[in-house]
């Protein structure tokens, strides 16, 4: 059943409306799992396609239109993290606004930085958290821990920063890198936030945390590895790295751990979910579920584990989330790739804190959905 | 390009000593090659008398537009000025000018002005040409839809045409059946069709003087029938594409078309602005400047204005909102302002 329901073919994500870019009138262009472009001839794909999409059970779902109610002054920017805390209350970590020099070519360009915003469980704006905080630079990730602290992961400067539920500092895990030459660009280029490995990230994607309090975070695009900490954020160990095999990452772009502290990780660049045990032992890879941009583990006896193959920015395919069983037993899937309420921009995070109330943030949509899944 | 040409004619004016002590002149016009390049081709246009009202638009006291970039009006007759001011920035006016809000205050996609355009519902879409984006905010103001992405920090501009991403796009313009058109510019020398909600359709253009090539397509109208006028700037003409984006005809007698727009009713007209280059450059801006109103095809009937710093004058139009075919706005680099023109019926000479 999972061979046949996941998007395990590149065929999933054929272009009907790239013909225009590949040469040939019998070519249609595909991604590739490394995100480039490329056509291939049009009859096998249409075969390969109707395998992939017509057994899957599909997942009947809604969204509330405009579920958030921003002030006026307020506009969300690419919708890079979303998350939940115990009393239903909205995180919304967001690239956004404030202005940094950014060097072009010929000009210079400004450029905005990211901002936390928190909604109460009716979508009304409570706050702003950390507003012009050092470390919010690129928004990529924003995850509510068991104790509700929040903890943003920032892709730009290259720190995961832990707020209090008031909206306070208590911890930073690695340090936004001196801006000398190049301010605005963080992450790029050799710089003192890089260290491999060690407690320092190289533009990190993600945190999860298990039972016990220690910090597990995915490092990321320029690290491709997993870091532990334990729950003072002392630095235990890291695993993984660059390339194809067991226990290596093409670009780990979201992880979450279930209630036994086992560690999921969306290996994005290479189309599947690698398990680890707590300690980072290989335990599994779920395959079928395409490019996986975002997962998350709902709480509860019985866990679910959500994975997004979202659509790259450049693209209208593929989008759609997929329900699985933690062993990868594929349970449905739901949504595509638009701009329209019920199709998805990019997924970069799902909240899941409800199995079937789930928040999802969108990249190239600017905004939330709240979706109340009918399965 | 047009400085290139400047400096080669310069060049080639000190090559050959009869032209040694002047810039080339031609014995009948008096004009360097560089005028004559930049100067429109259609001469004994009847002029069409006008007025600008002076002080049109009342800011509050601690406001300033920048670069006065874009210039569009809804169907109440409001008045969205986008603008190259410390930030980028989208105002808007009431029909009188009075000042009225902020739209998109620090907005992610904010970068670099470029257009901002009002389609039939009163929705108000900005194309940025820094954050290559193209967003759509709804008559109240909050973001709708956005078109092409931001650059991450470091990340280049793609190096081909994609159908979702674009390379310092221009303008927008819509047809009847909300199908979206989007003149992407200064990278890709193209235009690309979307549906109304935001699928890619198809996209005509490359970079270069053929017919349905393009060379900085800047500005870009429909008119009622979906046919698409674009600004081929650096081409000096404007090329009509039908709604399928097939070639249709050249207009090449208008000058350098900087900015173009379509009046609606059953008699639309065309208006195009042969702008005075942004450099400043007092030759150039000796024979440009004007702004023409044509048929839709092609047929000049009219011109008026020149290049200048004045009320009345223009500095680099940018901009023009013809809702009104007889009360223009325009918005102008050079001097950081926006004017609203009366237009007067032709004086026919006998």
């Amino acid at each position: 059943m999972t061979g046949i329901c996941g998007a395990s073919t590149r065929a999933c994500r054929v272009g009907t409306h790239a013909d225009a870019f590949c040469p040939g009138a019998q070519e249609r262009r595909v991604e590739t799992r490394r995100g480039r472009h490329e056509c291939l001839r049009h009859g096998m794909l249409i075969i390969t396609l109707a395998m992939a999409t017509s057994l899957c059970a599909q997942i009947a779902f809604d969204s509330a239109p405009d579920p958030l109610k921003l002030p006026e002054r307020i506009h969300l920017g690419e919708a890079a993290g979303v998350a939940t805390n115990s009393k239903g209350n909205l995180f919304v970590y967001t690239r956004t606004g404030g202005a940094n020099a950014t060097w072009g070519a010929s000009r210079t360009f400004t450029h905005g930085g990211s901002r936390l915003f928190e909604f109460d469980r009716t979508g009304k704006f409570v706050r702003e958290i950390g507003e012009g905080v050092y470390g919010f630079l690129f928004a990529q990730a924003v995850r509510v821990d068991a104790n509700d602290h929040i903890w943003v992961v920032d892709r730009g400067s290259n720190m995961v920063i832990e707020f209090s539920p008031e909206g306070r500092i208590v911890k930073t895990l690695g340090r936004k890198p001196e801006a000398v030459s190049d301010a605005g660009r963080g992450g790029r280029g050799p710089n003192p936030g890089a260290g491999v490995p060690g407690d320092n990230f190289n533009r990190p994607t993600d945190v999860a945390w298990d039972r016990a309090g220690n910090i597990f975070v995915a490092d990321g695009y320029g690290n491709a590895r997993v870091a532990k900490f334990d729950r003072d954020g002392r630095f235990l160990k890291s695993w993984g790295s660059r390339g194809t095999g067991q226990g290596q990452f093409d670009l780990p772009l979201s992880l979450a751990t279930d209630a036994r502290g086992n560690v999921y990780v969306a290996d994005r660049g290479n189309r599947r979910i690698q398990v680890f045990d707590n300690e980072g032992g290989f335990q599994r890879e779920i395959a079928n579920v395409g490019a996986p941009w975002a997962i998350c583990i709902s709480p509860g006896a019985h866990q679910y584990l959500y994975s997004s193959n979202s659509n790259e920015p450049n693209s209208m395919e593929g989008g759609e989330i997929y329900r699985l069983e933690l062993d990868g037993t594929m349970l449905g899937k739901f949504g595509t790739a638009g701009k329209l309420l019920k199709e998805f921009g990019t997924v970069n995070e799902i909240d899941c804190r409800n199995p079937n109330e789930l928040v999802v943030g969108e990249i190239t949509n600017w905004r939330v959905q709240r979706l109340r899944l009918r399965p | 390009m047009e400085i290139k040409t400047c400096l080669l004619w310069a060049a080639l004016a000190c090559a050959m000593p009869q032209f040694a002590q002047t810039p080339a002149p031609t014995p009948a016009e008096g004009l360097t090659q560089a005028q004559l390049n930049a100067r429109a081709k259609a001469q004994d246009v009847p002029e069409i008398p006008f007025e600008s009202a002076p002080n049109f638009l009342k800011l509050p006291p601690n406001l300033y537009l920048g670069e006065g970039i874009g210039v569009a009006t809804n169907s109440k007759g409001h008045i969205f000025v986008y603008t190259r001011s410390q930030a980028t920035r989208l105002f808007e006016f009431d029909a009188k000018g009075n000042y009225q809000r902020e739209i998109g205050e620090g907005l992610y996609g904010f970068a670099f002005a470029h257009a901002v355009r009002v389609d039939p519902e009163d929705n108000i879409w900005a194309v940025d040409e820094g954050s290559n984006m193209v967003i759509k905010f709804n008559p109240e103001g909050r973001v709708a839809m956005v078109l092409g992405r931001r650059p991450e920090p470091g990340e280049a501009a793609p190096l081909a045409p994609e159908p979702y991403t674009f390379n310092r796009p221009t303008d927008v313009a819509w047809d009847a059946a909300g199908n979206i058109f989007v003149a992407d510019g200064y990278g890709n020398s193209r235009v690309v069709k979307y549906d109304k909600n935001g699928r890619f359709i198809a996209s005509v253009g490359s970079k270069g003087g053929a017919p349905g090539q393009l060379n900085l397509p800047h500005t870009m109208a429909t008119d009622a029938k979906g046919n698409v006028y674009v600004g081929d700037r650096s081409n000096s003409r404007i090329q009509v594409f039908d709604n399928d984006l097939t070639f249709k005809a050249i207009y090449d007698r208008v000058g350098a078309p900087w900015a173009v727009c379509i009046s609606p009713g059953p008699h639309q007209y065309l208006y195009s602005s042969n702008s005075n280059p942004d450099s400043n450059n007092s030759l150039l801006n000796a024979v440009t400047g004007e702004i023409y109103k044509m048929e839709l095809d092609g047929t000049v009937i009219g011109k008026f204005g020149h290049a200048g710093k004045n009320l009345g004058e223009f500095s680099t139009v940018h901009e023009i909102d013809c809702r009104n075919e007889n009360e223009l706005l325009v918005s102008e680099i050079v001097s950081w302002r926006v004017q609203k023109l009366t237009l007067h019926p032709v004086r026919r000479a006998q």
